[in-house]
């Protein structure tokens, strides 16, 4: 898979692949694709190459992919901040049908606090409120494809941890299966199972997280001891 | 053009109440007309310069189902639907393409629909000066609360106005697709995540804004005769005005600042002439335009972000 903006092109021929079930991280600097990779896989970029998701080959539109069921959080969490915290919740069940109240009724299951503030505006909530709400809101799809850009971003070491804990316990739970981009490789590599490294738009390394966590250069470049 | 009924005596406070039920029902159209400018600003941030024109055409849509013979009311919700039908295929057809083009060109886009709907209205209704009657929308008698003298037409356009506003309010705060179309609005890129169709939303959008001018056309046709091509072109000013005052991106702050020019300009209308034997210096009476730009200046150099729209803080 390749995929450019403009004249500028981003990733020069990546290949990845998750598997149902599976915590698949993605790791690497700024700038080496990593975002990227998550919006060429919903659809929000021009990209070249295919993604097959079940089965069957995607084209390019993130309204498509959502409707598949393929839940992006984007980079800086997408929240519609005007909007009231129910009102996100409401929105992220767009493409389901039906079972509003019994699918809030499992999102609060994970998220007690969002019960009683749900109707306050989505953009007054703090940092941490925010990334929590942008994966509960994912969750409101009931999605078979997890796409987490960067959760950790701007957000303090504790509050990362629940987050984490969040999304594994979620894999464990509800078989929920995550592809996750993150810069925080200590805490990317304990939650996942297979991860890849990607450097200047390019697959560097890849492989199981906990070997990778041993791996000299990744210790070297991303984990700082 | 006369855009209000003229004076009638009686005492002074009921004079002034029945003035004030006049110019609501006036502010009633402009309101109508502003939410539909608000609807598609907050949709693309584009002011719709068509808007006007593209109500008046719907007036002659509405005169002309009526002279095949429909009723009033049906020909009236005829055009709503025809309207509707007509805002989303112009968005889909015409505004699309230039979609992600600079502002201007958009606007551009939109001053030279102004000038089709006018040229088409003049060309397929060749511009004559038509009325409505006999059938208007509403019974053309007043009644009498304590010598207060109200027009049941004044209060019919009234009523249908805040009916159709509860309306829009209610589809916007509590159903799906209201919410989808808010947040379309607001968040196009989150909105496509959660697999929003935006463009479809876009293009409801301005539907929407349609059948709302289309109303307020047919009740521009029916309060202020003659159905004419030029009819609108004041009351775009006047919807402007409104929309502005409110804090153009607020539909809330649209319907308030309607109201609010319309009571303003008929008042000016009517008590020009004692203004005048009080010593005011000029003749207020044909000045309703200029009044409203001074009505639009005074509140946006005391709050520049209109009556309810919100402060946008930015660090530079």
């Amino acid at each position: 898979m390749e995929a450019r903006y403009g004249p500028v092109q981003a990733l020069h021929g990546i290949s990845l692949t998750v598997d149902d079930g599976e915590i698949v991280a993605v790791l690497g600097a700024n700038g080496a694709g990593k975002t990227t990779t998550l919006r060429a896989v919903s659809g929000t970029v021009a990209r070249r190459g295919e993604v097959v998701f079940d089965g069957r080959r995607l084209r390019r539109s993130p309204e498509a992919a959502a409707r598949l069921g393929i839940a992006h959080v984007p980079e800086g969490r997408g929240t519609f901040s005007e909007l009231t915290l129910l009102e996100n919740l409401r929105l992220g069940a767009y493409t389901r049908g039906d079972g509003l109240e019994e699918n809030l009724e499992r999102v609060y299951g994970f998220f007690g606090w969002m019960r009683n503030r749900r109707e306050q505006p989505a953009g007054t909530l703090s940092g941490g409120e925010q990334q929590m709400l942008a994966l509960a809101r994912a969750l409101m799809s009931r999605p078979r494809l997890l796409l987490l850009d960067e959760p950790s971003l701007g957000l303090a070491p504790m509050i990362v941890r629940e987050i984490f804990g969040i999304v594994r316990r979620l894999n464990e739970e509800e078989k929920l299966t995550v592809l996750v981009v993150e810069q925080n490789a200590t805490v990317a590599l304990e939650s996942s199972s297979r991860a890849y490294v990607l450097e200047a738009g390019r697959v560097a390394l890849e492989g199981p997280s906990d070997e990778l966590a041993k791996d000299e250069a990744v210790r070297r470049s991303y984990l700082g001891y | 053009m006369r855009l209000c009924d003229g004076r009638t005596s009686g005492t002074s406070v009921a004079e002034l109440l029945q003035q004030v039920v006049i110019g609501l029902s006036s502010g009633a159209i402009y309101a109508l007309l502003a939410l539909a400018l608000v609807l598609i600003h907050r949709a693309t941030g584009v002011v719709n310069f068509a808007q006007g024109e593209m109500a008046m055409f719907s007036a002659y849509v509405a005169w002309q189902l009526v002279q095949w013979g429909s009723p009033y009311w049906v020909a009236f919700g005829g055009t709503l639907v025809l309207s509707f039908a007509g805002g989303l295929l112009l968005q889909r057809v015409v505004m699309r393409p230039v979609e992600n083009a600079p502002v201007l060109t958009i606007v551009i886009v939109t001053l030279g629909l102004l000038l089709v709907f006018n040229g088409l209205a003049t060309w397929l209704w060749s511009g004559e000066v038509r009325t409505f009657p006999p059938n208007r929308p509403f019974p053309t008698r007043t009644f009498d609360i304590g010598g207060v003298v109200i027009n049941v037409q004044d209060l019919g356009i009234i009523a249908v106005t805040l009916f159709l506003v509860a309306g829009l309010w209610a589809f916007f705060r509590f159903t799906k697709a209201g919410l989808a179309l808010r947040a379309a609005a607001l968040y196009p890129e989150s909105s496509r995540l959660v697999g929003i169709r935006v463009g479809w939303m876009l293009g409801v959008g301005w539907g929407l804004a349609a059948a709302l001018g289309a109303v307020s056309g047919m009740f521009t046709a029916a309060a202020f005769p003659p159905l004419e091509p030029t009819m609108m072109q004041a009351v775009l000013i006047y919807a402007f005005a409104a929309a502005v005052f409110g804090g153009i991106d607020s539909p809330l702050g649209a319907v308030v600042g309607g109201l609010t020019l319309g009571v303003l300009l008929n008042l000016v209308g009517t008590y020009a002439d004692d203004l005048q034997d009080l010593g005011f210096p000029v003749d207020l009476e044909g000045l309703r335009l200029p009044v409203a730009f001074v009505f639009i200046l005074v509140l946006l150099v005391a709050r520049p972000q209109g009556l309810f729209g919100r402060a946008s803080a930015r660090r530079v």
